[in-house]
């Protein structure tokens, strides 16, 4: 530890005050992204189901929720949800606003519906390419629609879906970059504070960046071990 | 073709390290608006503005060619650095900080932060434990920022904006308890726009020096010595002669 002491002494950017500043960035980019990905993905298995549904008063809403969600810029969509939300009248005086006032829920309520859109339409392409002969194996065995989907639909579905969802979770965080720009002192955020106070550029986004690569490798590493695990009747047998 | 890649670098090397402050006929002034009254655009939307009236007065005087361009503030300095422009002109507080970054001009204008609050505000003077918990607003990279970062931010959350603009909106909406700007800003912004809603807490902060103490100056890159030279000298000038006082008048009115 004394070499790092020493690196710390030697500058005038790195000092305990700005690191707590980057610390502090790290734990509302973590806490952003899993929350937004937690609450996205529970959201979005139904949605999925309802997606893939026959009934077009079903699916269809469905439809244009992902849809619009998928076609416009994140950014725009939560400049729209955290300014929008104080031109409901009086919205200061219900229980709501002590949340909505900070910076932190209007920008998970954005990367929630924007993460739920893009994880449906992940889902929705997995249960649809579950081929006909295990749901008609299922109908043969007498499953009833609902258990078919619970048992052989939906397990084997979220195997295919796996790789695609990985990085589905690897855009987010990068995509949580934005969340500075409605003041949240995330990982950019503290970047931004840091550049801006000491005017330097390099220092202050290449100690972010190396953050970023970190977490990035860690949700990597995790997949692929979810994948070896989960997908493993799917590798060519050796041996 | 590796002995053509070191010829090269060493020729580069050699021009910059041969590369002069040139004499300048066209000055360039980098400006982050709005930041009214200080830059912004009128109603038909020219530049307008206390720094933009003074700037092209000095221009004037000495005999060049003023060009304003727009750039953030948060990349204002790099932006000078990058030579996108040769100078700040643009509410610009001198501090050690940055002057180990850009030669300053003499100061041209001291201005003193405020705290504002809506009407009716529960806080009545400036300390630790009134504002504990409190949101405050500040401009990202701001000496304000920077004032208000080191002395309450262990106690309130502190908010950092892009622009005076989203700042007085969230103050608006309620996000914010109360707001730290220079106080001409927050003067015709919250005062004169919303008259009767804003009110002024505490005193004006112009202390302690390392923040506030020296004023607003032109920045410019360290090796300009002599435009910065030619600027002051011009300063100078106007004070004398009452262009100075008229422009301020213009602005902030009889002192």
């Amino acid at each position: 530890m004394e070499w790092f002491n020493a690196l710390l002494a030697d500058n005038r950017i790195f000092t305990p005050n700005t690191i707590a500043f980057y610390w502090e960035g790290l734990v509302t980019t973590t806490q952003l992204v899993f929350l937004s990905l937690l609450v996205g993905l529970v959201l979005a298995v139904p949605l999925a189901i309802g997606r893939s549904s026959r009934h077009r008063w079903i699916s269809l809403p469905i439809y244009v929720y992902t849809y619009v969600f998928r076609g416009t810029p994140l950014l725009i969509q939560l400049y729209i949800i955290y300014y929008g939300v104080v031109f409901f009248d009086g919205i200061q005086e219900t229980f709501l606003w002590p949340m909505l006032r900070e910076a932190f829920y209007p920008a998970l309520i954005a990367f929630t519906l924007n993460t739920a859109a893009y994880t449906t339409e992940i889902f929705r392409g997995a249960i649809k390419a579950t081929s006909r002969g295990e749901i008609e194996a299922a109908r043969a065995y007498g499953m009833s629609p609902g258990l078919t989907m619970r048992r052989i639909i939906l397990p084997s579905a979220f195997r295919r879906a796996l790789p695609a969802y990985g990085n589905e979770v690897i855009f987010m965080l990068h995509a949580s970059a934005i969340a500075s720009v409605v003041t949240l002192m995330d990982l950019t955020g503290a970047a931004r504070f840091v550049y801006a106070r000491f005017y330097a550029p390099f220092e202050a986004f290449l100690f972010a960046a190396a953050i970023y690569l970190c977490l990035t490798f860690a949700i990597l590493f995790f997949f692929r071990w979810l994948e070896k695990r989960l997908l493993a009747h799917l590798r060519p047998q050796s041996g | 073709m590796k002995k053509l890649l070191t010829v090269s670098l060493l020729g580069l090397a050699i021009a910059a390290g041969t590369a002069q402050a040139r004499d300048y006929d066209h000055v360039r002034f980098g400006v982050d608006i709005p930041y009214e009254p200080m830059e912004y655009r009128d109603a038909d939307g020219e530049l307008t503005g206390f720094d933009i009236d003074l700037g092209n007065a000095l221009c004037a005087e000495i005999g060049v060619t003023c060009e304003w361009i727009e750039q953030e503030w948060d990349g204002i300095i790099p932006g000078l650095l990058a030579r996108n422009y040769d100078a700040i002109m643009s509410s610009m507080t001198i501090n050690d900080e940055r002057r180990q970054t850009v030669l300053f001009s003499d100061p041209y204008i001291t201005i003193p932060g405020a705290w504002f609050a809506p009407a009716g505000s529960e806080i009545e003077e400036i300390n630790e434990e009134a504002l504990a918990d409190k949101s405050i607003g500040v401009q990202r990279g701001t000496t304000f920022d920077s004032y208000v970062t080191d002395n309450y931010g262990s106690v309130a959350n502190v908010s950092r904006y892009s622009t005076a603009d989203d700042m007085v909106l969230d103050l608006q909406s309620q996000r914010l308890d109360l707001v730290f700007l220079e106080f001409i800003v927050g003067q015709v912004t919250l005062l004169e726009n919303h008259e009767g809603e804003y009110q002024v807490v505490g005193e004006m902060v112009t202390e302690p020096e390392e923040y506030f103490g020296e004023g607003f100056g032109i920045a410019f890159r360290p090796r300009d010595e002599a435009l910065a030279e030619r600027f002051n000298e011009a300063l100078a000038t106007l004070k004398e002669d009452g262009t100075y006082d008229e422009i301020f008048e213009r602005y902030f009115g009889e002192e």
